[in-house]
């Protein structure tokens, strides 16, 4: 039996799975109706038994998330939806919005319903066109059908959903700073307290849930907390997207319960390109730091990843095979943190400033030995110094790599160069 | 343990919170920071983007701690300028915690990698935080050796402000003063990452009143002022407390001298006045001190009417001989010190016999010297603390930002962190208003006293009431009557530094000293006695307007004239026509329209050059020292003592501490005082036509004498415009930007016009600004009709 339980991708094959005669075809927008029918409270309490996580990366129950709300105090509640993927190698919210945008539209209105916000917001990504008009075709058809707006299915309850596109701010993603922006600041992260459940868009209780989140909530509410909690592991429950991407024969997005390890997936896969071997991998995207073929059975849920020293994050498999240098693939990375550091804080600021200038020296073959030890030394200043977990993320790369391929960075020195050919690791090598 | 409001009847109690820092017990307020608490054991946290007085930002990190609340550590340094002390916290600074060591080093030797090392000309180095907090808080060495980011410099963000990009650290504190503090939001962090940057708008420069602040809290010489850069080395200038000369405000200042010269002054800190700050005015507006038309020799006119230079001796007996059993009055402007107005209101009393004198010289009336003389004189009982406790500020013929900026910012913080309900009874809308979001009862000039009546206060609430109140009849009675119905406590704030001293001095036509009434026998007795002198002139004297009419009738012959302009009163050209035809000794800095009619000029220092004390708007002595030792060192004064003494008249007032000491050992009157006697407003007009009443009010910046050589703060001035209703422009056909004509039978200005918030049958012109001097072009300020067409 196949380890894959579709449940956001079961009906991706459809031609018109993304529109929402497709989508009620499959059952779509049950799971609101009858959401609508059942006490906010007990729904959010179905949630909680459910025990999804938040699958933007840092797995906190969404819930316990909902229930942080304080309900009754008269003020507006809102809801926002994280569509901002941007991390490099993260890849499976656009791809769930290019297929099912309805199912996210049917989240939020569950979730909405549940927190009792009459506003939602998704904040997506600014370059994503293509899943921006699926995406806003998909919300015009909702209003149209009854199902956002005034009284929505005649329930009597009013959800408006606004979709707001960024405009290209990897910082963006971390939610308070979305708030900033989507409030039409510059995108910087806030000072917390006051946690967004608190005071977050314009100052009112707010959720900020990911995409893949929310997308969960109508399949958890159809089919109940039990259903949801057969899937995956003791603490990490239920099935999330894998997205595998690099040097593997079939990449794609696997849907499969949490705890799965690579060595699984890469089975469903197809394995590493054909003659050639896993050499390191992100079990969650750049931030996270890197694993190699020793992690090949590490079961990947949150605290499996966690225990064998990196983060599930967002479950971005990248995969590369023993044609790719770490410095480069680590420099190109930090060239990306210091590109989207939002320049608030000093350490990550400044600190990726200088991290690129020393990696390029490295990779260029005009490092030295001593060069590692103030990379080393500056992610120390950068870890956990900085105002959020960009600059923590941005270490990841360069820390992991050298634990595992201090060898390699020493090659770059001996060898004045890079030992690798570039050419070697692109996808098209092979087809010459 | 408990702090105390400053109402004296309310006991809030604060709760009390203990934390361990380094080891060290400290007890503080619940809400206090973990480095303020710090700083309680002597314990410095270096830190860049914190300040005391702005919103927690966490920005920099180089405050970063080591945290732990009821034996739980958090996993990473904290940092200490944005959590709250809590019990059970323990805290270690960088002196117990190696982590916490280590981070601030990591941050610091971050912050100077790309800090260019250009201390040796940098306007900052010697007093640079970032200089400072390297030394004790850096390493020695910095492994950084890559590029530095560089930019062009430095960047004009106004002509008084000027930015080098490459300094910054990026702490925001400037850009948080301008948001949170002066609510001018002119300039904020552009761009992003290591581009990151402080930037203005593409069309709008940093023309905030309050601009200079942000480089007196710039931690690092990014912020510079135009007039101060490259002109000294800090640890070359002489630094001396002093206060500032520009409005009732009341500002502590520092003013930085080097051999002679001003180079700078800044705000100083006092929590109840000006907290760390004050306006661009107070900051940059000293060039005056040293512009070349001051006065540095006594003048006398000879005998084929011309100024010639004299000596002391020749100058005081020329003086002399002109006053002495002459009649003769005294005018003084609301610019001196407390000690020169007792001074000039001693002589008046002693060597002039007579009690015409009178601080006033501006437009005032009968009804404001009744309401000082009942109400104000004397009493100290509004504070800048009541705005803090006030449940609704009323603002009566007073436009804060530009007529006592420091009140403005001290309503704006009450605005911005409990919503303070402010209530404006004006003609016109005003940027400060829409700040304040103040309520706007808009009148027509003239009509301000109905208006008045009309606000619902409570006996918690404060009415400010500006000076321009006595130029709306009945105005003044409608303010007190208001304060007396509902408990309201009201406060007359003057547009000058010195009005208030004046009027306690008793330089004013029915108070002696200390607020004693002229027609008091016993308080003429208690002031005769102190001066020891027989008798006191019993007759209430002229106010100002009178004192000239007095002279043009022949009924005076002569006037002491100190600090006056005769361009701020009405019919100024009448006023020095009578002036050149009456005997006049002139005690000024510089060449003005006075000394150009008089008969003896004497130089008298300028504040910078002096030492004594204001009594600000709340009546708070704001003493200070000379801060600039040189010949001019000359108070009124002394100068009044030695022409006293060469009338054979002595008042004995030698020095201003002798001075001082003589005011406070009068001390103030404890008797009866004057009763008010309510005034009933004025008849409204009604224009019609092309007619519209006149309505104006001076800038902060604008075309002051005390403002003169100081270009670069005049590029930040306000634009000079006519103001109309939208109502008005239609009728005209102009819209804003076109040419308006305002005119009477004394003449016109012309303006570009703005449609604005404005009665529609007023026109608001700015009262003294470059193009638009009322007095002068107009001889109208407040309430008379003009005609305003289409130019």
């Amino acid at each position: 039996m196949s380890k894959l339980t579709p449940v956001l991708s079961a009906h991706w094959d459809q031609k018109d799975s993304f529109t929402i005669d497709a989508y009620k075809r499959n059952g779509g927008y049950a799971a609101a109706v009858k959401a609508l029918a059942m006490d906010p409270d007990a729904l959010i309490q179905l949630v909680k038994d459910s025990g999804l996580r938040g699958r933007g990366g840092a797995g906190f129950p969404t819930g316990m998330k909902w229930g942080f709300i304080p309900q009754g105090d008269n003020k507006e509640h809102y809801l926002v939806v994280n569509a901002d993927e941007s991390e490099p190698g993260t890849c499976k919210d656009m791809p769930l919005l290019m297929a099912n945008p309805h199912v996210l539209v049917e989240g939020v209105i569950i979730a909405a319903y549940a927190i009792r916000a009459k506003h939602a917001f998704i904040y997506i990504r600014g370059e994503v066109t293509h899943v921006v008009r699926r995406l806003n075709k998909a919300i015009a058809d909702a209003y149209k059908a009854g199902y956002l707006g005034k009284n929505v299915f005649g329930t009597g309850h009013d959800i408006d959903l606004v979709l707001h596109i960024g405009a290209g701010a990897y910082i963006c993603g971390e939610e308070t700073a979305l708030l900033d922006s989507l409030e039409g600041f510059r995108g910087q992260p806030r000072l917390r307290p006051p946690f967004p459940a608190i005071a977050g868009l314009y100052a009112r209780p707010t959720v900020v849930n990911n995409v893949e989140s929310i997308a969960a909530v109508p399949a958890i509410v159809a089919n109940g907390a039990e259903w949801y909690q057969s899937m995956g592991t003791e603490k990490s429950k239920g099935a999330t997207l894998y997205s595998l991407s690099g040097h593997v024969n079939n990449p794609g997005q696997f849907e499969a319960p949490l705890g799965i390890t690579l060595r699984e997936i890469l089975e469903l896969a197809g394995g590493i390109r054909n003659g050639h071997q896993l050499k390191f991998w992100t079990p969650g995207g750049s931030s996270t730091p890197l694993f190699t073929a020793e992690h090949l059975d590490v079961p990947l849920d949150y605290e499996g990843v966690a225990a064998a020293g990196s983060m599930l994050g967002t479950k971005a498999l990248q995969i590369f095979d023993e044609t790719t240098c770490v410095v480069r693939a680590v420099l190109r990375w930090t060239e990306f943190y210091k590109h989207e550091s939002c320049g608030k804080c000093t350490p990550c600021r400044e600190g990726t400033w200088w991290l690129v200038q020393i990696l390029r020296d490295l990779e260029e073959g005009k490092g030295s030995e001593a060069d590692l030890a103030k990379l080393l030394d500056l992610c120390d200043n950068i870890m956990g110094r900085s105002f959020c977990a960009l600059g923590d993320g941005a270490t990841s790369p360069i820390t992991s790599s050298i634990k595992y391929f201090r060898d390699e960075y020493i090659a770059h020195v001996t060898g004045a160069g890079c030992p690798f050919d570039a050419a070697k690791s692109t996808l098209f090598a092979e087809a010459k | 343990m408990t702090t105390f409001a400053n109402s004296a009847t309310e006991v809030t109690p604060v709760e009390m919170i203990t934390v361990v820092i380094d080891g060290f017990e400290v007890t503080v307020p619940k809400g206090t920071l973990i480095i303020r608490a710090a700083e309680k054991l002597g314990i410095q946290i270096p830190r860049f983007c914190d300040h005391p007085l702005l919103d927690p930002v966490g920005a920099c990190r180089q405050c970063l701690v080591d945290v732990e609340i009821n034996g739980r550590a958090f996993p990473k340094p904290q940092a200490s300028c944005t959590i709250p002390v809590e019990p059970n916290m323990i805290v270690k600074t960088q002196l117990t915690s190696a982590v916490a060591d280590k981070a601030q080093k990591g941050v610091m030797e971050l912050l100077l990698g790309n800090h260019p090392l250009d201390c040796p000309v940098c306007d900052k180095g010697g007093e640079c935080p970032l200089q400072n907090q390297a030394m004790s808080n850096g390493n020695a060495q910095s492994q950084l050796t890559g590029y530095k980011r560089t930019f062009e410099k430095p960047i004009n963000i106004s002509s008084q402000v000027l930015l080098d990009r490459e300094r910054c650290v990026l702490c925001a504190r400037c850009t948080r003063f301008s948001n949170q503090i002066a609510s001018d939001s002119f300039i904020t962090l552009n761009h992003r990452g290591a581009l990151q940057q402080v930037g203005i708008y593409e069309n709008d420069p940093f023309n905030s009143y309050f601009s200079g602040n942000t480089i007196q809290i710039c931690p690092v010489g990014a912020l510079t002022g135009a007039s101060y850069r490259f002109r000294a080395r800090p640890f070359d200038l002489v630094s001396t407390p002093s206060a500032c000369e520009h409005c009732a405000s009341g500002c502590d200042m520092r003013t930085d001298v080097r051999r002679g010269k001003t180079l700078r002054r800044l705000a100083g800190d006092d929590a109840a006045v000006n907290e760390e700050w004050n306006c661009d005015k107070g900051r940059w507006a000293f060039k005056y001190v040293t512009s070349t038309d001051r006065l540095t020799q006594p003048l006398v006119r000879n005998s084929e009417g011309v100024l010639v230079q004299a000596s002391w001796p020749e100058a005081l007996a020329a003086a002399a001989a002109g006053l002495k059993g002459k009649r003769a009055a005294v005018l003084t402007g609301g610019r001196i010190t407390t000690e020169d107005a007792y001074g000039y209101s001693k002589f008046a009393r002693i060597a002039l016999k007579t009690n015409d004198i009178d601080f006033r010289a501006r437009v005032s009336g009968e009804e404001e010297g009744n309401f000082l003389a009942a109400k104000i004189a004397g009493k100290f009982d509004v504070h800048y603390s009541d705005i803090d406790s006030a449940d609704h500020v009323l603002l009566v013929a007073f436009e804060p930002e530009e007529e006592s900026p420091i009140v403005f910012l001290r309503l704006n913080k009450n605005f911005k962190k409990r919503n303070l309900k402010v209530t404006s009874v004006a003609t016109k809308g005003s940027i400060a208003m829409d700040k304040l979001k103040a309520n706007f009862i808009k009148v027509a000039p003239g009509a301000e006293a109905a208006a008045v009546a009309t606000v619902a206060l409570t006996a918690k609430s404060v009415i400010l009431l500006g000076e321009r109140a006595s130029e709306s009849i009945g105005l003044i009675s409608a303010a007190i009557a208001l304060a007396e119905k509902t408990g309201a406590k009201l406060a007359w704030i003057p547009r000058r530094a010195g009005e208030r001293g004046a009027l306690e001095s008793g330089a004013f036509p029915t108070l002696l000293p200390g607020g004693r009434p002229v027609a008091d026998s016993a308080a003429r007795v208690d002031v005769a006695a102190a001066w020891g002198i027989d008798s006191l002139p019993s007759e209430p004297g002229r106010t100002t307007h009178q004192i000239i009419e007095a002279l043009s009738q022949n009924e005076l012959d002569a006037v002491v004239v100190g600090g006056v302009d005769a361009r701020d009163l009405l019919r100024s050209n009448k006023v020095l026509d009578v002036l050149k035809n009456s005997f006049v000794v002139s005690l000024e800095i510089a060449t003005s329209s006075i000394t150009e009619v008089a008969d003896v000029v004497l130089p008298v220092a300028a504040i910078t050059e002096k030492s004594g004390s204001f009594l600000n708007w709340e009546g708070r002595a704001r003493a200070f020292d000379a801060a600039v030792d040189d010949s001019h060192n000359r108070s009124d004064v002394r100068i009044l003592s030695a022409l006293a003494d060469a009338m054979g008249e002595s008042i004995s007032l030698g020095t201003v501490s002798a001075t001082a000491r003589e005011i406070a050992q009068l001390g103030k009157w404890d008797g009866t005082r004057v009763a008010f006697t309510t005034v009933n407003e004025g008849n409204a007009l009604t224009p019609s036509g092309d007619q519209a009443i006149l309505t104006s009010w001076r800038r902060l910046l604008d075309m002051g004498t005390l403002q003169r050589g100081e270009d670069n703060l005049a590029g930040t001035r306000r634009q000079t415009v006519a103001v109309i209703s939208q109502k008005r422009a239609s009728a005209i056909g102009v819209v804003s930007g076109d040419q308006v004509r305002i005119s009477n039978a004394n003449g016109s200005i012309t303006l570009p016009s703005l449609v604005e918030d404005i009665h529609d049958d007023a026109v608001w012109i700015p009262r003294n600004s470059f193009g638009s001097q009322a007095l002068i072009a107009l001889d109208a300020v407040h309430g008379e009709l003009v005609t305003v067409v289409k130019a």
